[in-house]
C-alpha cells in the first residue's frame, strides 16, 4: 500500500511532464552562444488603455448632453448637425465603430446568461446612457452621437414619404430583428448585430466584400428612405423607441403654440410628425373600440403562437452555432470526412475531440436554443399584439407633434415652424 | 372639461409607464453590475489550440490582417535547416525567395555563429498565414506562433477570427493579460 501512496504522485508528475513535452517540443536544444548574443525581445505591444474607454464615455456623456441642450432649449439644427458631423469623426472613424451602444446589448446578455463574462463597466455605460438620455429628453442619442445613425442622417437627400402601413408593419422588423440578437449572444453563438453591421466597414476603411456592398446599398437607399437601417432594423432602436415613447421632455416642433399652420407637416424625412387628430377621425375611431377590446384579448394567443413558432425552429437556428453545424454536417452527410479541401471537418478529425463528444455538445447547445425560442418568440408575439392593439388606439391631438417613438430629434422640422418664442 | 380629463388621465398613464422603465432600466443596470469588471476585454489566440488553418490571415477586418507571426526566441533551436523559413523539399539553402515558405518573405535570417542562424518576423510584411507557425511546429520547436498584436487589433465586438477558427483557438481575455505567449513560463501565460 505505502507504494501506491509515492509511485501515484510520480506517475501524476510524469504524466503532466509528457503532456508538456507535446506543448513545446523541445526537438533541438536551445543553443549555448558563444559571440554573447542576446535574445532580441519578443513584441507583444499593449492593447488600448482602460483609461481611453473611460474617456470614451465622458465624451459619450458629453455629446448627449449637449445634444439635449441643444434640442430642447437651443433648438438650432445647425448646432445639432455639426455636433452629430464631430460624432460620426469620433467613435465612427476614430473609434472604428466598435464598441457601440447598438452592439453592446448583446454583451449586456452574453454577461448575464454565461458567468464567465463579466461585462465592463463601459460596456454598461454604453448601454444604458443612451436609453436614460431616451427616457428624459427622447432619442437624442440617435440624433447626434451614433454614428451608424449620422451617417445615413447626413445622406438624406432628397427623402420619400414612405406609406404609413408599410412604416408601421416593416417597424415591428426590429424587435424580431432585437429578438434573435439577444437568442444568438445569450447562447454564446454569435454577436449577429455585429457581424451583419453595415457600417462598420466603411468606417474603418475595409471589410468583407458584401458587407461593404450592403454598406453602400444601405447609405443609397437612404438618399430617397431616410436612415433606414434606424428605422427598420436597428434593435437598439426598438429600445430606445420604446424608452423615448415616455420620454419626461422632448423636442417640440413649435417655441410656443401651435398655429396650425402646417407648414412642418411635410418636413420630417422620417414620416414621424403626426397631424392633429380631427373630428372625422375621432368618429372613425368610436366604432372601432370593439375591434380594440378582441386584439387586445388576442395578445395571449399571440404570445404562444410566436413562442411555439419559433421554437419549432429551433433546429434550424442553431445550426449558426459551429458544434451544432458540424454535428449535423458528419451525421447527414458522413461522406464529407474524405473532403481535404473542408477545413472544419478536417481540424475537427485532427483534434482529439471524439463524435460522441461534439454530439453531446451540440445537443445540448439545441436545448438551450428550445428554451430560448419560447421566450424570443412570445416577446415577437406580444410586440405584434401590441402592435395590432395600438392601431386601434387614437390620441386626441390638437398641434402638428413629432411622433415620441419614431423622433430623432434631429431639429428639421424646428425650422419649418413660423411662431417666435414669446418672451415671458 | 371633458378633454381636460383625458389629457390628466394620459399623462398619468405616461408617467406611470415612465417610473415603470426607469425602475426596470434600473434593475438590468443593476443586474449587469453583478456580473462585471472594470476591465476591458481583448482577443487572445492560444497558440497551443492553433492548427495553423491560415483563416487568421483572409477573416481578420482588417488588411493585413492584425494577428501576426512572433518569434519565441528562447525556444528557438537557431536551426540552419529551419522548417518554418525554407520551403520543404527546397533546392538550395539559401534566402532565395523562392526557397522561403513565407508567401511575402517576412522571415529575416541572420547568421548568428556557427552553426546558428536568427530568424526575426517584419511585422510590416507578415500576413499571419500561420505557414511558417506550421512548419516550424511540425520541424522544428514551434517557437514561430501566431498573435493578435493589440497595437493593430481595433478590438472587434466579436472577432471575426474567432468565429471562423476552426480550433476554437481564439477567445476574450481580460486585458491585464492579453498575450499567451510560448515559451513565456514566467507569467501564467506558458502553461496550460
Ligand atoms: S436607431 Fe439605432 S442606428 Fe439609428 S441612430 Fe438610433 S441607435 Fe443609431
Ligand atoms: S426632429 Fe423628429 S419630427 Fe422633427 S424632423 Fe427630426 S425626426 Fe422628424
Ligand atoms: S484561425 Fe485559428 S487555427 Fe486558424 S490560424 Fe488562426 S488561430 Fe490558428
Ligand atoms: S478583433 Fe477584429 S481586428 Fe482584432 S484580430 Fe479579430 S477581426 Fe482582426
Ligand atoms: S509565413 Fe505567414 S505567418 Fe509566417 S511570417 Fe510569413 S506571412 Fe507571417
Amino acid at each position: 500500500m505505502k507504494h501506491i501512496t509515492i509511485i501515484l504522485p510520480v506517475l501524476l508528475l510524469l504524466a503532466i511532464a509528457i503532456t508538456d513535452q507535446s506543448h513545446a517540443q523541445q526537438r533541438f536544444p536551445a543553443p549555448e552562444f558563444e559571440s554573447g548574443y542576446e535574445y532580441p525581445e519578443v513584441a507583444a505591444p499593449e492593447p488600448r488603455t482602460l483609461a481611453l474607454e473611460y474617456v470614451d464615455v465622458m465624451v459619450l456623456l458629453g455629446f448627449m448632453l449637449l445634444t439635449s441642450w441643444l434640442v430642447i432649449r437651443k433648438r438650432s439644427r445647425q448646432w445639432i448637425l455639426w455636433l452629430s458631423v464631430l460624432a460620426l469623426l469620433y467613435f465612427g472613424f476614430w473609434k472604428g465603430g466598435c464598441i457601440c451602444a447598438v452592439g453592446s446589448l448583446q454583451n449586456m446578455a452574453l454577461s448575464f446568461s454565461d458567468p464567465s463574462y463579466a461585462v465592463s463597466y463601459t460596456v454598461i455605460a454604453f448601454f444604458m446612457l443612451p436609453l436614460a438620455f431616451s427616457l428624459a429628453f427622447g432619442r437624442v442619442f440617435c440624433a447626434s452621437a451614433c454614428p451608424l445613425g449620422v451617417i445615413q442622417d447626413l445622406v438624406v437627400i432628397n427623402p420619400v414619404r414612405v406609406p404609413v402601413w408599410i412604416q408601421r408593419s416593416l417597424g415591428i422588423f426590429p424587435f424580431v430583428y432585437l429578438a434573435l440578437a439577444v437568442l444568438y449572444a445569450a447562447t454564446g453563438t454569435d454577436f449577429i448585430i455585429c457581424r451583419y453591421d453595415p457600417f462598420v466597414g466603411i468606417f474603418r476603411m475595409g471589410a468583407e466584400f458584401h458587407l461593404v456592398i450592403l454598406g453602400i446599398s444601405f447609405l443609397l437607399i437612404g438618399m430617397f428612405v431616410a436612415r433606414p437601417y434606424c428605422r427598420f432594423v436597428c434593435p437598439y432602436g426598438a429600445l430606445l423607441k420604446v424608452t423615448s415613447m415616455f420620454s419626461k421632455y422632448h423636442l417640440s416642433i413649435t417655441p410656443a403654440q401651435c398655429i396650425q399652420c402646417k407648414l412642418c407637416s411635410g418636413s420630417c424625412p422620417f414620416g414621424a410628425i403626426e397631424k392633429p387628430t380631427t373630428g372625422k377621425l375621432m368618429d372613425d375611431m368610436k366604432g372601432r373600440s370593439g375591434k380594440f377590446l378582441l386584439y387586445a384579448a388576442l395578445i395571449p394567443l399571440l404570445v404562444l403562437v410566436g413562442g411555439l413558432t419559433l421554437s419549432s425552429a429551433h433546429v434550424f437556428l442553431a445550426k449558426a452555432h459551429p458544434d451544432v453545424y458540424l454535428a449535423h454536417l458528419l451525421i447527414e452527410e458522413p461522406a464529407i470526412i474524405n473532403d481535404p479541401d473542408n477545413l472544419d471537418v478536417q481540424t475537427f478529425l485532427a483534434s482529439d475531440r471524439t463524435l460522441e463528444e461534439l454530439v453531446v455538445s451540440a445537443g445540448e447547445i439545441q436545448a438551450t436554443f428550445r428554451t430560448g425560442t419560447r421566450y424570443a418568440g412570445a416577446f415577437i408575439g406580444l410586440v405584434a399584439g401590441l402592435f395590432l392593439v395600438s392601431q386601434y388606439v387614437v390620441r386626441r391631438r390638437t398641434d402638428y407633434e413629432p411622433n415620441r417613438g419614431d423622433c430623432y430629434s434631429c431639429g428639421r422640422c424646428i425650422r419649418y415652424c413660423p411662431v417666435q418664442k414669446q418672451d415671458a | 372639461m371633458e378633454r381636460k380629463k383625458t389629457k390628466s388621465r394620459r399623462e398619468f398613464i405616461i408617467s406611470s409607464m415612465r417610473f415603470g422603465m426607469v425602475l426596470s432600466l434600473g434593475g438590468v443596470g443593476g443586474l449587469a453590475f453583478r456580473n462585471s469588471t472594470k476591465e476591458q476585454w481583448v482577443w487572445q489566440i492560444d497558440p497551443f489550440k492553433c492548427s495553423w488553418c491560415g483563416r487568421c490571415a483572409t477573416h481578420c477586418v482588417l488588411n493585413p490582417s492584425a494577428v501576426k507571426c512572433v518569434h519565441a526566441y528562447e525556444l528557438c533551436g537557431y536551426c540552419d535547416l529551419c522548417g518554418g523559413y525554407l520551403i520543404p523539399g527546397h533546392s538550395a539553402r539559401s534566402t532565395a525567395a523562392e526557397n522561403q515558405l513565407c508567401p511575402t518573405a517576412a522571415i529575416e535570417r541572420k547568421f548568428i555563429e556557427e552553426p546558428y542562424y536568427e530568424y526575426k518576423i517584419n511585422e510590416d510584411l507578415c500576413i499571419g498565414c500561420a505557414k511558417c507557425a506550421e512548419g516550424c511546429s511540425a520541424f522544428g520547436n514551434g517557437s514561430l506562433h501566431l498573435q493578435v498584436m493589440h497595437h493593430l487589433c481595433v478590438n472587434c465586438n466579436e472577432c471575426a477570427i474567432a468565429r471562423a477558427c476552426p480550433s476554437d483557438a481564439i477567445s476574450r481575455v481580460k486585458a491585464s493579460g492579453p498575450y499567451l505567449m510560448k515559451g513565456d513560463f514566467t507569467s501564467d501565460g506558458g502553461e496550460t
